[in-house]
């Protein structure tokens, strides 16, 4: 908590200076990005459908970290949900309930395959997770893009603004006139609830953390450390994937080439805030998605960029990282001499 | 063929600062995993002083300190907080990104100052190569020179080997008097300037002016770069320069095959997964072992000690 | 130049490895430092060479003060150190190698390197890869270029282990030569015949504290009592009665890292306690570990219970009721984030976890091996005695055969008790316990029989109630009785 406060304190005194350099009142600043996150009932919409997304790949990436595993393709994993959920979409007769649900769950399939592509890697083929997922997520962006221009272009021409729309059955119901789907929320909190209750209740979870705190110590318990790996990159990946379906099915309701949007490096950042623990991610994704799209009425209100939402972001991640280590590392060097007792 | 050459040559210098530049900095042992932020911050910022001070060198100059200054915080944090330089980099890759994005907001899309043209006379009549190594501007004959000269730096001087030393054996440094810290600071120090000059190289050069994002996703292609040509500068350019052509093949390619620009980027990265599985694979290290200078060729090498912090105690 | 270390302390976190070291070694002395592992030879060792930093204490050469925590300095006061892995850097050459930290011009280096090699009788070629080279190769070239920079102090660590018998010979003439030259040559190892055959001196380590100084040659079993502590005659051994045949070892071969074990022929019976006594690096290692089926590359066969587990995965050995503890308890036995619960929930509970359950099972446990903790702490914060009492705590109820990697290293005497009461209390179920230890008075106290390792082969296994220190002593200093 108070590494929280730090680091906030510190995202604070850098946004202030960077507001005062750009030549704007850095309390009003603040008071437009609060009110443009939750200023409006549409505006808690466009919130509530940023943070499901965020939150759901963050879920999946608190199971790989579980697992001592840097799952950096998180982004691959959400353009692979989405391009799958897209081709339900585009594919899949019917009521448009089906072609959601179908939508959805071919989407959490494409995510999970995509994440054990980079654990196969991993397990078998000897490369870091690390490298591998980065690949895969570029393989992917160029997947959906070539998808985009090539065989899924809009009627007549091919450009890299997305695929024509789907049809409106089967974009995610929303609640009256706002832009709020209950589905993505729901999905998220279940999403939550399921890996906070996996870790902690489960074999699986347990064996998890064990593989992630001690890998020789796991395979001399004789848990099979392999499978366990791979399980954490499909779930991991599964989750990543969903969260791409619902971007595409609920907001989008189309394939762009920016389906990611930079969402799964976000969430990468949220865990890292989170400091690894589940129950934080719910709040500190509702902080990230709050600035993020608080910070669209910068530019509108201020012509202030709305990239300061991400630099504030990026700067209390960071100072959190910092404090962290900082804290650690005079732990370390003051530790008391002691015999063995 | 003459000018295609030289176009390939000029496409690719960015990216060989960049992926030279890293090179040295894992040399030495550490990843500095910021690049792709770090790129576009220094492209902002290089262009940002270009245009405000006119000149293109002061833009150089405020490039490379910008990347060098989030290079140090890798350095810094891995060494003193020995916190995992992987964490780091990335949420400094993220952070550059935004704050290039913010700060540049004032600068997007204004004409600025570009590096001038300066054609060698009489060489760059040579036929074939005369264009394409003597008819660029200062911005690519310094790409060039890099390569050279970073080639040679680690090879065969001493400071050098000492710096390949700290990354592939710190103890080893470490015992024989050689400062494994300092070294390490350094690399990622010049490597960070030179990942900042790449920045410039796009915004005042290769593609010149700023907008938010231009040069996004180079930065991960110089790290798997970097992997793919086994951490020496010659192959790691070579890498970059079919980068170039593969860029430059795409663009004649664009009205034929629409879109052939935005996919051929990923290339790199399936060939930097094909080059680790084949680090790790079984039979081509039972192949390199018998037959070592093929072995050499196919079998890229990371530095022994990529990326742990080391501490004498 | 005579050596002089005073009160060289030194420890890293709670451990003390270095605790008020004082020697003296005069120039032209072929001194051995002896020790088991982790008693802080090495230690000492890197505090001497300058690789590490020291607590507190001095050492002079000459009369002259040494700068501690500084390599480079090191060196140029004249002391040298040969690691126990050769400090090369693989992909650089051998002169590259000898160049590096100098300012040598490559054309005088490639001189000095020839004649100091030629000095020495190695024969070295400057310009090989020295990932291509032997382990006793890299030694050499070490040696070479230590002794180029002019060392008055030549520290070998561990150097025998790895190398050929060819090449022992050779380094051993060299070592005899540079100390008839005026060199202080400090041999740090812990094979007896060894230093008998080199030293002149020794001076004898025992968790981080000097235990005596001896010159040599003198009675094998005296030094290895130094290094071992001293025999209290035991009152309290009882013998359980033998079951029947459990396990069953025929021309067992194994090996891991450099050591290896070969020709073993060994036959446990249910209730057995068996100690593996030798000293460090005699094969102990790779043979326990074959046991636990924790090595894929085997010869031989190994049948427990009449069912043959040669070669089958180290799970088929788990489901067979084989249970192995090692010595790193942090580094393969536990999960320093985990608590005492999930420990207990991981190595005993099922498919589903109840936590009340298993908290219950971890309060039983902390109560019965009397463990200070609770059931939610993370093991990283236990001492090492307690963590060791969770290791055990996590054995279930039907193990077979029991193997251990020196059960009670580092614990203070209260929890080497707890331990042993618990292991004990498993024979009276028919449980065979094999267990590797430098601890003599262990061994005699807990045992039925005692296999002595020498040299990558058993050399003898006795009765443990009959032998007496001396005799324990000679054998494991590889002397037939």
């Amino acid at each position: 908590m108070r590494r929280f406060l730090i680091s906030t304190a510190a995202a604070l005194v850098v946004a202030t200076f960077l507001l005062l350099v750009a030549g704007t009142d850095p309390i009003e600043a603040l008071s437009v990005l609060a009110s443009g996150a939750f200023g409006s009932t549409d505006k808690i919409a466009d919130t509530a459908m940023a943070w499901a997304p965020l939150a759901l790949a963050a879920a999946g990436l608190i199971v790989t970290f579980s697992a001592g595993l840097w799952n950096i393709g998180v982004e691959g994993q959400v353009i692979a949900g989405a391009i799958a959920a897209t081709a339900a979409a585009r594919w899949v007769e019917g009521p448009g309930w089906v072609a959601i649900a179908i939508g959805l769950l071919v989407g959490t399939v494409g995510g999970g395959v995509w994440g054990m592509a980079a654990g196969l890697l991993k397990t078998r083929g000897g490369v870091n997770e690390i490298f591998g997922g980065l690949g895969l997520g570029f393989v992917a962006q160029a997947f959906a893009t070539y998808l985009i221009i090539g065989p899924w272009k809009r009627a007549g021409v091919a450009s890299t603004s997305g695929t024509d729309l789907f049809r409106e059955e089967a974009w995610l119901p929303t609640i009256g006139g706002t832009r709020l789907s209950v589905v993505p929320v729901a999905l998220a909190l279940v999403t939550l609830g399921w890996v906070w209750w996996m870790l902690r209740a489960t074999r699986f979870g347990l064996e998890l953390r064990a593989v992630g705190s001690n890998l020789r110590s796991a395979r001399l318990v004789g848990i099979r450390s392999e499978q366990v790996m791979l399980g954490a990159f499909a779930i991991g990946g599964g989750a990543a994937g969903l969260a791409g379906a619902l971007v595409t099915l609920g907001i989008q309701h189309k394939l762009v080439p920016a389906v990611a949007g930079g969402r799964g490096f976000l969430a990468i950042l949220v865990v890292l805030l989170a400091g690894y623990r589940t129950a934080w991610v719910a709040p500190v994704a509702l902080f990230f998605a709050a600035i993020s799209v608080g910070s669209s009425q910068l530019n509108l209100r201020l012509d202030l960029d709305s990239s300061l939402g991400g630099v504030l972001q990026g700067v209390i991640v960071l100072a959190a990282v910092l404090v962290a280590g900082w804290q650690a590392r005079r732990k370390a060097e003051t530790a008391p001499i002691e015999g063995d007792t | 063929m003459d000018a295609t050459l030289a176009s390939i040559i000029a496409a690719a210098a960015p990216l060989v600062y960049a992926a030279v530049g890293e090179t040295i900095t894992e040399r030495a042992g550490v990843v500095n995993l910021s690049l792709d932020g770090s790129i576009l911050l220094s492209a902002m910022t290089g262009f940002a002083v270009a245009f405000m001070s006119g000149s293109v060198v002061a833009g150089f100059v405020a490039a490379a300190a910008a990347s060098m200054v989030v290079a140090l915080i890798v350095a810094w944090s891995g060494i003193r907080l020995r916190l995992n330089q992987i964490a780091v980099g990335f949420v400094l890759t993220i952070l550059a990104a935004d704050l290039s994005a913010f700060l540049g907001d004032d600068f997007t899309r204004l004409p600025g100052p570009t590096v001038q043209a300066r054609p060698i006379p009489v060489l760059r009549e040579i036929p074939v190569i005369g264009q394409a190594f003597f008819g660029q501007n200062l911005s690519v004959y310094g790409s060039l020179v890099l390569v050279a000269a970073a080639s040679w730096f680690l090879a065969r001087s001493r400071r050098g080997t000492e710096l390949r030393a700290v990354g592939e054996r710190p103890e080893a440094a470490h015992a024989r008097g050689i400062s494994v810290n300092v070294y390490r600071y350094l690399a990622t120090a010049a490597g960070g300037a030179l990942v900042g000059v790449a920045g410039a190289a796009f915004s005042l050069d290769q593609r010149a002016g700023w907008s938010e994002g231009a040069n996004a996703g180079f930065g991960w292609i110089a790290l798997a770069i970097v992997i793919f040509g086994s951490w020496q500068p010659m192959r790691v350019a070579a890498g970059c320069y079919l980068f170039g052509a593969l860029q430059v093949v795409a663009l004649r390619l664009q009205p034929v095959f629409p879109g052939v620009s935005q996919v051929l980027p990923a290339i790199p990265f399936p060939l930097m997964i094909l080059s680790l599985v084949l680090v790790n694979s079984k039979s081509i290290r039972t192949i390199a072992q018998r037959l070592p200078r093929l072995g050499r060729v196919l079998l890229p090498e990371p530095p022994g000690a990529l990326g742990t912090n080391f501490a004498a105690d | 130049m005579t050596l002089r270390i005073t009160e060289i302390s030194k420890h890293f976190g709670p451990v003390r490895a270095n605790d008020s070291i004082s020697m003296t070694v005069e120039p032209g002395s072929l001194h051995a430092v002896l020790g088991e592992n982790g008693a802080g030879k090495s230690t000492l060792m890197k505090i001497l060479s300058g690789f590490q930093d020291a607590d507190s204490g001095s050492v002079t050469l000459g009369g002259q003060t040494v700068p501690l925590g500084d390599p480079q300095a090191a060196i140029a006061a004249g002391i040298g150190m040969l690691h126990q892995d050769p400090l090369v850097v693989l992909p650089f050459t051998a002169l590259q190698n000898f160049m590096l930290g100098t300012d040598l011009k490559h054309r005088t280096a490639r001189r000095l390197f020839n004649e100091t090699a030629a000095r020495l009788g190695f024969v070295l070629d400057p310009d090989r890869v020295t990932r291509s080279m032997s382990v006793g190769e890299r030694q050499q070239l070490e040696i070479v270029r230590l002794l180029s920079r002019g060392v008055s102090v030549l520290i070998l660590d561990e150097p025998t282990s790895g190398i050929s018998t060819g090449q022992r010979e050779l380094l051993f003439d060299a070592l005899r030569q540079l100390a008839s030259e005026g060199l202080i040559v400090m041999f740090v190892s812990h094979k007896l015949e060894e230093v008998l055959d080199l030293c002149r001196s020794v001076t004898v380590i025992r968790r981080g504290r000097v235990v005596g100084e001896r010159d040599l040659p003198c009675p094998t079993h005296v030094l290895v009592e130094m290094m071992f502590g001293d025999i209290v005659p035991e009152t309290t051994h009882e013998s359980a009665r033998l079951g029947e045949p459990l396990l069953t070892v025929t021309s067992l071969e194994a090996s891991e890292g450099r050591q290896s074990i070969r020709r073993v022929e060994l036959v446990v019976n249910a209730g057995e306690v068996l100690g593996i006594a030798g000293l460090e690096g005699s094969g102990q290692q790779p043979l326990l570990r074959a046991l636990a089926g924790m090595t894929p590359r085997v010869a031989g066969s190994i049948t427990l219970d009449g069912s043959d587990l040669t070669r089958r995965p180290y799970r088929a050995f788990l489901r067979s009721g084989v249970h192995f503890l090692p010595a790193g308890r942090l580094e393969e036995g536990l999960f320093a984030e985990l608590t005492i619960a999930e420990h207990l929930e991981l190595a005993l509970g099922s498919a589903s976890i109840d936590w009340e359950v298993a908290r219950r099972r971890a309060e039983e446990a902390i109560d019965r091996l009397s463990i200070k903790g609770r059931p939610d702490d993370p093991v990283a914060g236990l001492s090492g005695g307690n963590q060791q009492r969770v290791l055990l705590a996590m054995m279930p109820n039907d193990v077979s055969v029991l193997l251990m990697e020196h059960p009670t290293r580092g614990l203070d005497i209260e929890s080497a008790d707890v331990v042993w009461t618990q292991i004990l209390a498993r024979r009276a179920q028919g449980t065979a316990i094999i267990f590797v230890s430098s601890d003599l008075d262990e061994l005699v106290a807990t045992c039925d029989r005692i296999a002595v390792c020498f040299d990558g082969e058993i050399l003898d296994i006795v009765s443990a109630p009959d032998v007496d220190a001396n005799s324990l002593g000679s054998l494991i200093g590889g002397q037939i009785l």
